[in-house]
């Protein structure tokens, strides 16, 4: 897990090693250090040479300040690696979660998308550029620490032997039980943000409802939930310090009391003692520092494999048998295709679809909510895959066309349409990165979508809220079309984007469409027979399966559903 | 594509941490308990470093094993007590630091749920929530650590000053002046680290806002092939991050190495001046020894100090974004006029009755101006100086003057009345103000000018929530929580029976579809509903208006992806249950209002014409050219 953590540290791998270099130098410093002031007082001080003294003193300032470097140095860069690792990973999860296909994301959800890309990511960095001192300077003072204690009675070290595996296994308890405790701690977290983002998108219904003090209930629910489980493991990883302190004390005494009866034996010197209790507190501080890591290791280790999971996703909807071919033309071809949203669902959402559209012709979709409209056109642009069957364009599944041609050759108006943070130019210019003005404003024009922006203040200019808050249903749908058209598809789909656009408007987009790009494909699923009426086809979709196809007149000649949805909307007429 | 998300930026480090004490204060006796635990643990601890002295040189070197024995025991017992209080305070900091936190969290929630809807169209949901996980969790961090190490490092930075005293006033001059000195320097890079520590917390809120966004609008993203522009702005939002993250941890953690050199250099002066005084005779070798001893020691607890002091900044920076949430102007709702279930008499006289009975009144309490003509219409004294006013539905719109912002108007002093127990529908082109004003009606937003009256009363003095309470509303925009599809349903009444639940689901006609989903009522609905189609989804909502028995209902756009067909029977079902109640409906099309007794044909934020079905045709004006629009296909 870590060496797979570690591996994405790309260029930012050299300041790690600095960093390291640095610390292992400065640590080696902090050693130095004590030895020279001993020379001072031993030397200096007892033979009375004031020269030595300064030459002692200024041998330490020297020191001091290559320390200063290093430690500055170490600081510069542990946070350079650790906060580039941080970066790299989240742009490896962002880059791997673009390529998600919707089954993948339903399979973690958006919340926990979003912290793992986040606070995960701020949990591992973090604890790489704050964990990296300790957990070099550590393994470094615990060395040389517990060499020089054995050079001076290798007798009296035999304490370690016992207090060093003694304090392992106290740590590695509490290590192992708060493991656990941890990934706990951050579903219960994962569930507190949901109810915060769910309360935020729906803050309307929550506030039409007057569901205030209900929400709170809920959400006073998973943060005890949350407040508990977070307590216990931070209760449990708060045994460390007095451990630790339980065996860091155990061990003075014992070396006082060893040290004492070797003392009175004549096998130790006094100055021996105290130079060894200094040398065992120096040990026994970096085994704290050391298990401090091993605390913060432990917490990002949890983060560190949901981080993981992201990268590691195995993703459903590939390149991989595209082939160098381009869609031309705009012939669509349905051929036995079946569809259901899981593996494992009873039944199919799509059933034995048969469908030929050519090239240029306008077909309209229709049939009643939840018969599968928007499912059966977005299998076109390859957003799903078909179960079984094929679906082709110009003679070739749509799994040979590289996605990205795909897609582009496809424009494709959902349902649910989506504006972005930014200025309404800005997001027209999805549609076509470098479209020019002339070309933006002629897709605004067929739209329908210029009579309105002209009116607007700052124009094309108009800041866009989170979602387009301020412009109504209608312009946004005409909006989403206009963005749409800028691409020059060969296909164009439009499900259910003019159902808030009044019918007037939305005949003179149709007009428009069919006078000003004859070539495109047009698909259109509607509710309104008026939307698909003109349409050279028109599909009743029923339940999933195709329960008529024809023209209008064909249609109300011998399609009963046809002729009941035509009647719901014709009674108001006749009165 | 680029929103920068505004902060005010007056660093109030006092104000916060005032805000941040007084949560602690709930748990004053705790923390005054953990205060002590840290006193006697760090006590032990330079106990014991002083007690060794003594120990040696008065059993070790005379070779006393009893009195050393005595001795050991001593400082056994006295370990003892610290190791116990180490482990109280670190249980009892856990405990006191995770409720504080919950109970910043909870406030936190809490107080969203107060703000006005201006707030939330102002502010992304990224940076929003990055309140809640980030910032808190830097709170969190803090109290979890630093306030028993800040304790306790500056028990352990006095201790040696103190004995630094005792051994020598003058050498500890130095001592003091490198100390002085380091306190500077943290000082002046902590409001470096400071700064760049709240612009790490701003990029890392821009980063959850553009995350949250494009996953949320992934099928347009893929539709158009967006992902390499959005992965170049996700890569440079994550550049800036990762810069202001770096400065900002490069600042802090040079704090610690800077003063560990200084204290070197500290040690170095020290230890040659203090030669000088030995060799001077103004001082002892065995002081100059133990004097240095003391003066290493000095580094470490400063060095703990300093680290803490790095953990408080960060979490001081979060903890100042928290308050300034905390502190924003909550929705105005001073009315006082509530809603209450009555009973009402044959002889229209009705009293106040504590369950649920289908008849509303607004409880008017004395003093509260309202239009007198209500008497007339039943309004009746409650007894205690309030007067019981029947709820109709009758809303009057007086000159209402309103814009979402303040440089752009949609209501230009609009009037209009809605009489009570009639379905009223509101058409017109998009962005004519339909939703606006019905947006004012249930005051989410709050006008400029004019008055809106409802049945007699000013909805300003009508409690917010009364207000809300007393209008159904399904909105344009369907939202869903997750939970089961009856959770959500219930969502409109809590107390619901799991009859009445399926009655509401067939009233909407949404039984039919949710009983061939694989656990039907008891489907799980994740993210926002996201495996149901937008006219199920719709459905839901209505069926969660439905069960709320309300006494007026507010169809906005309601049924928009809802194909004609099944809208018709939703209709059927609806009008039975709201007959008597007042209805709002707003939509395109024109067969979903054509049964409205009043529809009023609304054109840039004025309303054109007023009328029903059939006067509207004969008028021959804008709604015949809608419908005629609609109707082309004849």
């Amino acid at each position: 897990m870590i060496k797979r953590i570690f591996s994405f540290f790309h260029q930012y791998k050299k300041y790690a090693v600095l960093a390291v270099i640095c610390i292992v130098a400065e640590s080696i410093f902090e050693l130095i250090i004590p030895l020279i002031m001993a020379d001072i007082v031993d030397e200096g001080v007892a033979n009375g040479d004031r020269a030595l003294i300064f030459i002692k003193g200024g041998q330490m300032l020297i020191c001091a300040a290559l320390a200063l470097l290093l430690g500055i140095g170490s600081a510069r860069f542990s946070a350079l690696a650790g906060q580039g690792l941080g970066a790299e990973l989240r742009k490896e999860e962002y880059r791997r979660l673009q390529a998600y296909s919707f089954s993948n994301i339903d399979r973690f959800r958006v919340s926990s998308l979003v912290t793992r890309l986040t606070s995960d990511v701020t949990n591992v960095q973090n604890s790489v550029s704050t964990g990296l001192r300790p957990a070099v300077r550590g393994p470094v003072m615990l060395v040389i620490a517990t060499g020089v204690a054995f050079s001076i009675n290798a007798q009296l070290a035999i304490v370690f032997l016992v207090a060093l595996p003694l304090l392992a296994f106290l740590l590695f308890q509490i290590i192992s039980h708060v493991r656990p405790l941890y990934t706990k701690m951050q579903s219960a977290i994962d569930m507190v943000n949901r109810i915060i983002r769910e309360n935020l998108t729906a803050v309307r219904v929550v506030k039409a409802c007057v569901r205030g003090e209900y929400e709170k209930e809920k959400f006073n629910q998973v943060n005890e939930n949350l407040m508990s489980v977070s307590r216990k493991s931070f209760q449990l990883s708060a045994l460390n310090m007095p451990a630790m302190q339980l065996v860091m004390y155990g061990t003075i005494l014992a070396i006082l009391w060893f040290g004492g009866r070797l003392i009175n034996k004549g096998g130790m010197q006094v100055g021996e003692l105290t130079g060894f209790l200094s040398y065992v507190l120096q040990i026994l501080n970096s085994l704290m520092m050391i298990s401090n890591v091993f605390m913060m290791l432990t917490r990002s280790l949890a983060s560190a494999s949901r981080i993981v999971e992201v990268i590691d996703e195995k993703i459903d909807i590939t390149d991989e048998n595209a082939a160098d071919i381009s869609v031309t033309r705009g012939e669509i071809e349905f051929s036995h295709v079946y569809f259901k949203y899981k593996k494992d669902a009873a039944e199919y959402v799509l059933s034995d679809i048969n469908l030929h559209i050519k090239a240029g012709e306008t077909v309209g979709i229709i049939g009643q909510t939840g018969s599968a409209k928007s499912t059966l056109v977005q299998l076109i642009p390859r957003l799903y895959e078909a179960t079984k069957g094929v679906v082709s364009i110009d003679g070739h599944p749509v799994r040979e066309y590289p996605l990205d041609h795909l897609r582009d050759a496809i424009a494709m108006v959902l349902q649910k349409n989506t504006l972005f943070s930014g200025t309404l130019v800005e997001n027209l210019r999805w549609g076509k990165e470098d479209a020019s003005m002339d070309e933006i404003r002629e897709a605004c024009q067929i739209a329908c979508a210029d009579e309105f922006i002209d009116r607007l203040d700052h124009g094309y200019d108009t800041e866009m809220g989170q979602g387009g808050v301020n412009v109504s249903g209608g312009q946004k749908q005409r909006l989403c079309i206009a963005r749409a058209l800028l691409k020059k598809p060969k296909v164009l789909i439009l499900d259910d984007s003019t159902s808030a656009v009044d019918t007037a408007t939305e005949g003179k987009i149709r007009r428009q469409l069919s006078q000003k790009l004859p070539h495109m494909t047009k698909i259109i699923i509607a509710q309104r027979i008026s939307s698909v009426r003109h349409a050279d086809k028109i599909i009743v979709l029923d339940d999933g399966r195709i329960n008529g196809i024809g023209t209008h007149e064909e249609l109300m000649a011998g399609n009963a559903i046809y002729q009941e949805i035509y009647e719901s909307q014709k009674e108001g007429a006749e009165l | 594509m680029a929103r920068y998300v505004g902060y005010k930026r007056p660093k109030n480090t006092k104000k916060t941490l005032k805000a941040l004490m007084k949560y602690m204060g709930n748990h004053k006796w705790m923390l005054a308990l953990v205060a002590l635990l840290v006193f006697i643990s760090t006590g032990a601890n330079i106990m014991g470093t002083y007690l060794l002295k003594p120990v040696i040189n008065r059993f070790i070197l005379p070779g006393d094993i009893k009195g050393l024995v005595m001795a050991v025991a001593a400082m056994g017992v006295m370990y003892l007590c610290g190791v116990l209080a180490t482990f109280g305070y670190n249980q009892l900091m856990v405990i006191t630091g995770q409720k504080v936190v919950s109970e910043i969290r909870r406030d936190l929630f809490a107080h969203v749920q107060k703000l006005p809807l201006k707030y939330f169209d102002a502010h992304t949901h990224g940076d929003l929530m990055s309140r809640f996980t980030n910032d808190v969790d830097t709170v969190q961090e803090a109290l979890n650590n630093s306030f028993t190490m800040l304790i306790q490092s500056f028990l352990m930075v006095t201790g040696t000053i103190v004995m630094l005293l005792v051994l020598s006033v003058r050498l500890s001059l130095i001592v003091i002046v490198f100390l002085i000195f380091m306190f500077v320097l943290i000082q002046f890079s902590g409001k470096r680290s400071r700064k760049y520590f709240t612009r790490q917390q701003e990029q890392l809120g821009r980063i959850n806002g553009f995350v949250e966004e494009m996953v949320a609008g992934q099928k347009v993203e893929k539709v158009f092939n967006h992902e390499q522009i959005d992965f170049e702005e996700f890569c440079r939002r994550n550049e800036d991050l990762r810069k202001a993250s770096t400065s900002a941890l490069s600042y802090s953690s040079m704090m610690v190495p800077s003063v560990v050199s200084l204290s070197y250099a500290n040690y170095a002066v020290s230890a040659c001046v203090g030669g000088l005084f030995t060799l001077a005779g103004m001082f002892d070798l065995g002081s100059l020894a133990s004097y240095l001893v003391y003066v290493r020691q000095s580094a470490m607890p400063l060095n703990q100090f300093t680290s803490q002091v790095n953990f408080l900044l960060a979490a001081l920076s979060g903890a100042e974004r928290i308050f300034e949430m905390m502190e924003e102007p909550v929705e105005i709702d001073d009315g006082e006029v509530t809603l209450c279930n009555v009973n009402v008499h044959d002889d229209g006289s009705m009293e106040v009755a504590s369950g649920y009975t289908g008849d509303f009144a607004w409880k008017v309490p004395g003093g509260t101006s309202f239009d007198d003509s209500m008497l007339a219409k039943g309004a009746v004294p409650a007894g205690d100086g309030s007067m019981l006013v029947p709820l109709c539905g009758r809303v009057d719109f007086k000159n209402v003057v309103f814009g979402y912002t303040k440089e752009r108007q949609i209501l230009n002093g609009i009037s209009l009345y809605a009489k009570p127990g009639q379905k009223i529908a509101f058409v017109g082109s998009t962005g004519a103000g339909k939703t606006t004003i019905i947006n004012l009606i249930n005051r989410f937003y709050e006008i400029d000018g004019g008055q809106i009256i409802y049945d007699g009363i000013d909805i300003r003095d009508i409690k917010k929530d009364d207000l809300r309470r007393s209008l159904s509303m399904v909105v344009q925009e369907t939202h869903l929580f997750t939970g089961t599809i009856a959770d959500n349903i219930r969502y409109g009444r809590l107390n619901a029976t799991d009859a009445e639940v399926r009655e509401a689901a067939k009233i909407a006609n949404a039984d039919s579809f949710i009983r061939r989903l694989p656990d039907g009522y008891n489907t799980m609905l994740y993210g926002d509903g996201a495996n149901l189609s937008q006219g199920q989804r719709q459905l839901l909502a209505i069926a969660r208006a439905a069960i709320s028995q309300p006494p007026v209902l507010i169809l906005d756009e309601a049924t928009s992806s809802v194909d004609t067909r099944t809208e018709r029977l939703i209709e059927k079902g609806m009008d039975a249950i709201m007959e008597r109640r007042t209805v709002f409906v707003i939509a395109h099309r024109l067969s979903t209002v054509r049964n409205s007794k009043a529809i009023m044909v609304l054109e840039k934020g004025e309303i054109m014409e007023r009328g029903d079905h059939e006067a509207l045709l004969e008028q021959k004006g804008r709604y015949y050219q809608l419908y005629m629009g609609q109707f082309e296909l004849e």
